[in-house]
């Protein structure tokens, strides 16, 4: 199987549902001639236009806005968000309209659209430009948020928020572009949005994670083996629908888990997940849930602060080890 | 625009009143009936929510009747239309059974939006009503890439996104109208002026008054219109969307017309001189100034008046009726139109039965 980087992997499926379907286009900021701030929409204006790959002004709130009521007519948007820190600007209309349209107006009007934009900290983007808000869409009934953490998630995940009726918040990130991986060619395999995968197999403890901590977690997994930790790695891949389940049957199984997380602990992803574990498998916790997050600053420009502000493998570690430590005080 | 322009000379005649001969008298007495229609329906909403039918916020179109039905007399089935929250007239002139949009005010399940919307929510796809919206400027763009769906897919008519006068000082106001000329898009935006957003003035809101030069930033055409008047509205509705239509001109139309009472239907207008309203509205009866109208070019006559009055009455009661009749949405439905693509880990007729079935075991 050929191996490719997660941007490519984005670049080839935009291609290909352009070419798929006339309805999809592409929107965004330095998406056509600059070929993307990112380079993830790289060639793409030079092989199907500017009618379908479509540079915008900046005006985030204007052009989501009219992305959806685009989409309400029947096309497919892609839009891109330079960063997920611009997102705010036009918040208004994804969570007071594009979520609502389809339910309020009771099943009479469909918004396919597919918002994708990078989020997290990479370098030292300072506190404006290394936010997490996946969470902030996450939180919305009537939007579907997926946060794929390989290239072969990216494409299986993107293929399915286009081809999806509802809008999609897409969340990438932006120390996950360089990274490889296996994905098929000549196969159009989609993932589903609302399922959660276990990416690793173990028994001691699970760690849920999404998005590049799910990188993290895998390494950590493959490290504390030679320890003889076995841990279980669970990709959320989609953050709204949660896929409970899975989460649960895990921690039924390990009777431990830490849930790892780039945004801010108050609040976040791992604020849900530990509830959920507390109401659905409390019976079988051996030690509390915990939370591996950012810490709670604006991020700082500085090296040596914005990288204590970040969680990372070793602050995974230490939760795990905590968790299985905590554990010995309930052990017969 | 240079003096004595044909477009200025068509705007003169737009405005002009007595210019009845070369209508349709057919065509009169139904803008008129209809006319009449938004104004009794929205009376007795306001009498429905004061009996507790309707919930919610509830914003009427009282003073507006002539914007309302000229706007509609002038648009294609091909258009399509946006509105804000003030929006029971624009459906019900585009088309819709009054009695579907009482029901929606009554949360029932035969309602436009089948009761998830509301009075501020209301929406017809087949009639290409796309919604009314609540948040101050959210259909502006919107409405600006439902222009540019039809562009794109080559698709005749227009987009009319209405809104209030305040709207006009909003962010979104700005982004959708440079993106609306940048990109040449079928657009009219539709400025429903009262003079009034709540409780600030037109003047106490915007830097540029005369709202309908604002579209000069983005160099985009604008005009007044006087909103009493149903000819004017509609002629003037007509050579906009042709040009929009035609050559990609979108343009702004400022339609100046009275709100009859506060805000909304809990609003006691307390901001406003009691005395000038009251003189206002007798002057500014858009009903009222085209029944005298007709009475005068001889087109009706009082027993026409009287008859037209009591049809409108029955209909109405007859969409009060029908939504009072009809069923309350289930609560075993709550989560239907969650998605219009169903995923997995969603709660579906089960979550909602159970929630049902925990309601009324509540009440025994």
């Amino acid at each position: 199987m050929p191996v490719i980087t997660y941007r490519q992997a984005l670049n080839d499926t935009l291609g290909e549902e352009l070419a798929r379907d006339p309805n999809v286009l592409l929107m965004g900021e330095e998406i056509g001639k600059f070929q993307g701030s990112y380079r993830i929409t790289e060639g793409l204006q030079s092989e199907f236009g500017k009618q379908r790959v479509v540079d915008t002004p900046i005006a985030e709130e204007g052009f989501v806005g009219l992305a959806t009521g685009a989409a309400m007519l029947g096309l497919r948007p892609v839009v891109e968000i330079m960063t997920i820190n611009f997102i705010l600007v036009a918040i208004d209309q994804i969570v007071n309209h594009a979520s609502k349209i389809h339910y309020m107006f009771g099943g009479q009007a469909r918004v396919p659209l597919v918002i994708r934009t990078p989020s997290g900290g990479v370098g030292q983007l300072a506190a404006t430009h290394s936010q997490s808000f996946e969470n902030w869409f996450a939180y919305c009934p009537g939007l579907k948020v997926v946060a794929p953490a390989t290239p072969y998630d990216a494409k299986g995940l993107m293929r399915s928020a286009i081809r999806d009726d509802d809008p999609v918040i897409f969340i990438e990130s932006l120390a996950l572009y360089d990274t490889k991986g296996e994905v098929p060619r000549d196969d159009d395999y989609t993932l589903p949005i609302g399922m959660a995968e276990v990416k690793r197999e173990g028994a001691d403890i699970t760690v849920v994670s999404y998005s590049r901590m799910t990188v993290v977690a895998m390494q950590v997994a493959q490290n504390l083996e030679k320890e003889g930790i076995s841990v279980e790695v669970i990709d959320l891949r989609s953050l709204r629908p949660l896929d409970r389940p899975t989460i649960i049957n895990s921690v039924k199984k390990t009777n431990r888990a830490v849930v790892i997380e780039e945004d801010w602990r108050s609040y976040g992803i791992g604020a849900e997940i530990a509830a959920t574990i507390q109401e659905e498998a409390f019976d079988y916790l051996d030690a509390p849930v915990q939370r591996v997050a950012g810490v709670e600053v604006p991020l700082p420009y500085a090296a040596k602060l914005s990288q204590a502000s970040k969680p990372g493998a070793q602050d995974l570690i230490n939760a795990i080890r905590r968790a299985l430590q905590g554990g010995k005080r309930w052990q017969k | 625009m240079t003096k004595g322009s044909k477009a200025q000379q068509a705007r003169a005649a737009e405005n002009g009143r007595s210019d009845l001969a070369s209508e349709d008298a057919e065509q009169l007495k139904h803008y008129y009936y209809q006319m009449l229609l938004l104004r009794v329906f929205e009376e007795r909403t306001s009498e429905m929510y004061t009996k507790a039918k309707i919930g919610g916020y509830c914003h009427l179109n009282l003073g507006e009747e002539a914007t309302i039905v000229g706007l509609m007399a002038a648009l294609t089935p091909d258009d399509y239309i946006f509105t804000n929250y003030r929006e029971h007239g624009y459906v019900i002139a585009r088309g819709v059974e009054p009695g579907a949009v009482m029901a929606e005010l009554f949360g029932k399940e035969t309602g436009v939006s089948k009761g998830r919307g509301g009075s501020m929510h209301l929406f017809d796809a087949e009639k290409h009503f796309m919604g009314g919206y609540a948040i101050v400027g959210g259909q502006l763009p919107l409405a600006t890439g439902a222009a540019y769906a039809l562009k794109y897919q080559g698709k005749p008519g227009v987009v009319v996104c209405q809104m209030g006068d305040a709207t006009t000082n909003i962010g979104a106001w700005h982004e959708s109208l440079n993106l609306a000329a940048l990109w040449k898009l079928p657009a009219i935006f539709f400025i429903v002026n009262n003079g009034y957003g709540m409780g600030t003035t037109v003047e106490e809101g915007s830097a540029e008054p005369e709202l309908w030069k604002k579209g000069s930033a983005f160099r985009m055409h604008g005009e007044r219109v006087d909103g009493t008047n149903v000819l004017a509205v509609r002629d003037a509705t007509r050579r906009l969307r042709q040009q929009a239509e035609q050559n990609g001109e979108p343009a702004i139309m400022d339609v100046i017309s009275f709100r009859f009472r506060g805000h909304s239907v809990i609003d006691a207008d307390r901001y406003r001189d009691a005395e000038e309203v009251k003189r206002e509205r007798a002057r500014q009866d858009p009903v009222l100034l085209f029944a005298n109208q007709l009475t005068e070019a001889g087109i009706v006559d009082d027993a026409w008046l009287k008859e037209t009055a009591d049809r409108v009455k029955r209909e109405v009661q007859e969409a009060i009726d029908f939504a009072e009749k009809s069923p309350d949405p289930k609560i075993e439905d709550l989560f239907d139109y969650m998605y219009a693509t169903p995923v997995p880990n969603t709660p579906g007729r089960e979550e909602a039965a159970a929630i049902a079935q925990q309601i009324s075991g509540g009440r025994k």
